[in-house]
């Protein structure tokens, strides 16, 4: 204060274009940042544009405009896909809310064979929500875009009253690129093909259970979430005529190979021997009463190929450090039931069928 | 529903209350239906409750029992199914 | 996962077939009923049935809880859901079961009821502390392996003055369901069902022990081998079946030693009788009235009862015509038999109990074994 024995300060003014940062440490989302005012100028400019960080967002615009990608003019193709991600809790071991949203769906894209471009995402933020998650969610996404090489060019925020959503949910959409000649899709399969699978299944769900209080019980496993869009291109370089690629989140491997067999009408058998399952997975599902066959993976890739393939993709897949532990887990067969069998370790055989109904919510 | 699983009890914690671990994954139960449970011991746990104490010297039994027929059988075929 | 994968390994199941493929009795069939949900899965799961001898048949009984709970209670756990405004909190498959009107709590929930799925009694108990302002109603369902964690939330719940806790109890007894198979007309006159062996229960046999089970066999001549939860251990229980109806016996022997004794958890059984009681009669889905077959909550404990509590009455409702639960529960049909099981009723959308839980019969084929009625290539 004014101590008289003092020398007087200097008028100290703020600066005339002075704006009150955001508290990322303290402050929390309240309805303006949904408002379109400047409130939520500030939130995009101090949060989002510093992380994500690319001209586009620079430009202040609500779409992004940019060339078309040089395999366009060869004949390729353009592929989009979307995902909302509503995980619960949003941060969990080895990931959160954030990278999954990107992961998911760059995996979605990178499926088709095809090379990532950009993502746009948006957000539906809860009123209330801390901005030192938020901040640490934007930081991850921001993080997982730089690795998986693609910029989210642009976005939108809404915000919900408290009690009508869970802290943050995001919806990204991702478009690519597919090179000409390749015809990665779902109805692909053929009779006598190789089902291969990227790794160990079930981490994602198991990790995220693991986190549920309601549960009970502790485990060392992460998620596996990872963008794939760098394993896949060292598959198709290696064979570019890959029948199928599908990432197994939500519902598992079985929901994914049920899906194919329907979409490309044949039938699959599995040998449930070869499946590869982390000792601690396949506790936490005996202890939950669940099949690691239908928890979700968030870092996996299932591939069907022509049987004469199967050995060369499988060791470039294990070259990868996203494949180490690929396997061959099953074939295809004519069926017009569709129906997705197993032989069991045991002797005998099953079907593995679609899931029903819930087998834990918000997962993904 | 009827899930019940063998668990391995890591040490004992307040009140009836235990520590277990299966193939690495740890929980918390309640050793208040059975008595006399240590570390170490194997119980059979049910709904977040230890029912009752694995004799493991009849697990061993009973896995002998398994080898015993192995040794009977002429030749165990292959691939035999059905 | 120790006393687990050892009974699971595949060589020695081939073992064990080979051992029954040997020993069965060409001239004749074994009719094999199993009583346990656990065994339904496991059966049904690792597809035991395909390395069995044609001549062996295993029926499911009346071994899964949710399947023999009749609609009429699970419409009284609506109306606390509902109506009156309670928290009602169970085990998982209890929230798919269909009631009147095909409601289900699951059902109740997505209309604003405020059900909770919970994965142990203890759950329901820390539930009431942290909403002292509501009712919160335990719906308890469960063979005897699972009584003995509702008497002790009841006990602690009594400790801890817990005033806004109750349970709503539906635990039934195995001894009952398979009297009441056993003196069926199909089994004991007609002998439309036949029945020679019985495959016991592993987890209800690790509380009540195999003492229970040697009237049975005395009384009804029916061979009676204990059976671990694993694959193998079914295998071997047959395999000892086999052999027992064979040589002419009918004992009762006990597969899994490691859990099983002959008193059973003395412990456990204590606790039950401190707090529950014979009710004189109960409804059970597909079986009919059975008389002391199910428990009450004693009226030392009326203060957690939630029947008294809230004055719930109790009305039987059929199934549904088209619904041949009761039929398979009693080993009489199989779930392809039931002319809409696969169409009309699915797991997405269960007509009867069998379908809902995954170790019902029709749950438990459904899911793992239709394809085997489809002419399917085996590749």
């Amino acid at each position: 204060m004014n101590d008289p024995r003092l020398p007087p300060e200097p008028p100290r003014r703020p600066k005339r274009d002075y704006v009150r940062p955001l508290d990322l440490k303290h402050g929390r989302i309240d309805m303006t940042h949904g408002s379109g005012g400047r409130a939520m100028a500030q939130l995009v400019d101090e949060l989002f544009l510093p992380a994500f960080d690319n001209p586009w967002l620079a430009q202040g615009n609500d779409q992004a405009a940019f060339e078309a990608p040089p395999e366009l003019a060869a004949g390729g193709r353009l592929v989009m896909a979307t995902d909302a991600h509503v995980v619960s809790p949003l941060f969990f071991p080895g990931g959160d809310i954030g990278c999954l949203a990107v992961h998911g769906t760059v995996n979605d894209v990178a499926m088709a064979g095809a090379r990532p471009l950009h993502l746009a995402a948006s957000f539906i933020l809860e009123e209330g929500l801390a901005l030192a998650e938020l901040a640490r969610i934007v930081e991850s996404m921001a993080r997982a875009a730089r690795e998986a090489g693609v910029a989210i060019v642009t976005g939108d925020t809404k915000v919900v009253e408290k009690g009508k959503g869970d802290g943050c949910f995001i919806t990204t959409t991702g478009i690519g690129v597919v090179p000409a000649g390749v015809r990665i899709a779902g109805d692909r399969a053929r009779p006598g093909d190789a089902i291969l699978v990227s790794g160990t299944l079930g981490d994602h769900g198991v990790a995220i259970m693991g986190e549920r209080e309601s549960l009970g019980f502790s485990t060392r496993i992460v998620s596996d979430t990872a963008a794939l869009h760098g394993l896949v291109a060292a598959m198709v370089t290696a064979v570019p005529d890959i029948h199928v690629l599908r990432d197994p989140t939500r519902g598992g491997v079985a929901t994914t190979l049920n899906e194919i067999a329907r979409q490309s009408r044949v039938g699959m058998l599995l040998d449930e021997a070869a499946l590869p399952v982390r000792e601690e997975v396949a506790a936490a599902c005996e202890i939950l009463g669940l099949d690691p066959l239908y928890v979700a993976n968030e870092g996996k890739l299932v591939c069907i190929c022509a049987p004469e393939h199967a050995e060369r993709l499988l060791a470039v897949m294990r070259q990868h450090p996203l494949g180490v532990q690929s396997a061959r887990i099953g074939s295809v067969h004519a069926d017009d039931h569709h129906f997705v069998q197993m032989t069991t370790a045991f002797g005998g055989r099953r079907i593995v069928d679609w899931l029903t109904g819930e087998q834990l919510p918000r997962i993904c | 529903m009827c899930l019940a699983i063998p668990v391995r009890v890591v040490e004992r914690l307040a009140g009836d209350d235990a520590l277990v671990d299966v193939g690495g994954v740890r929980k918390t139960i309640s050793l208040a239906l059975v008595d006399d449970v240590q570390p170490g011991d194997y119980v059979i746990l049910h709904v977040g409750y230890a029912i009752q104490k694995l004799d493991t010297e009849e697990a061993a039994r009973t896995l002998a029992l398994f080898a015993e027929l192995e040794a009977t059988v002429p030749a165990a075929p292959a691939e035999a199914g059905p | 996962m120790k006393y687990i994968d050892e009974f699971r390994d595949g060589r020695t199941a081939r073992v064990i077939a080979s051992a029954i493929a040997r020993e069965a009795d060409l001239a004749r069939r074994y009719h094999i009923m199993e009583f346990c949900g656990g065994h339904t899965h496991a059966i049904s799961r690792y597809g035991i049935g395909e390395l069995l001898p044609p001549n062996i048949r295993l029926i499911h009984g009346p071994g899964c809880p949710v399947c023999v709970l009749p609609i009429g209670r699970v419409d009284s756990a609506l109306e606390l859901a509902l109506e009156r405004g309670a928290i009602v909190a169970t085990y998982g498959d209890c929230l798919r079961v269909p009631a009147t009107g095909g409601l289900s709590l699951l059902k109740a929930k997505a209309r604003g009821a405020d059900v909770r799925m919970v994965y142990s009694a203890a759950d329901v108990i820390r539930l009431a502390q942290e909403q002292p302002a509501r009712e919160v109603v335990f719906f308890a369902i469960g063979f005897e392996t699972t009584t003995p964690p509702t008497a002790l939330a009841i006990r602690q719940a009594e400790q801890l003055g817990l005033a806004n806790f109750s349970v709503f109890c539906n635990h039934v007894l195995t001894p009952s369901a398979i009297a009441n198979i056993l003196e069926s007309p199909e089994v004991r006159e007609l002998g439309t069902v036949p029945l020679d062996a019985f495959i016991g229960p592993a987890h209800v046999s690790t509380v009540i022990g195999s003492r229970p089970y040697e009237h049975f066999a005395e009384e009804y001549g029916k061979p009676v081998v204990i059976a671990g939860f694993e694959p193998l251990d079914v295998m071997q229980s047959i395999l000892m079946l086999v052999r027992q109806l064979n040589e002419g016996r009918a004992e009762v022997e006990n597969e899994f030693a490691r859990a099983v004794t002959r008193q059973g958890n003395l412990k456990a059984q204590a606790l039950v009788a401190d707090v529950f009681e014979l009710r004189k009669a109960f409804e059970w889905r597909g079986l009919g009235v059975l008389p002391y077959s199910a428990l009450r909550i004693k009226s030392a404990y009326a203060a957690f009862d939630a029947e008294r509590r809230f004055g719930l009455a109790y009305r039987s409702v059929p199934d549904h015509k088209a619904c041949q639960c009761g039929a398979i529960l009693r080993g009489l049909k199989r779930p392809q038999d039931c002319k809409v099981f696969g169409t009309v009723c699915t797991p997405e959308n269960p007509l009867g109990s069998c379908m809902v839980s995954s170790e019902g019969a029709c749950a438990a084929h459904y899911t793992y074994g239709r394809y085997k009625d489809a002419a399917v290539p085996t590749p």
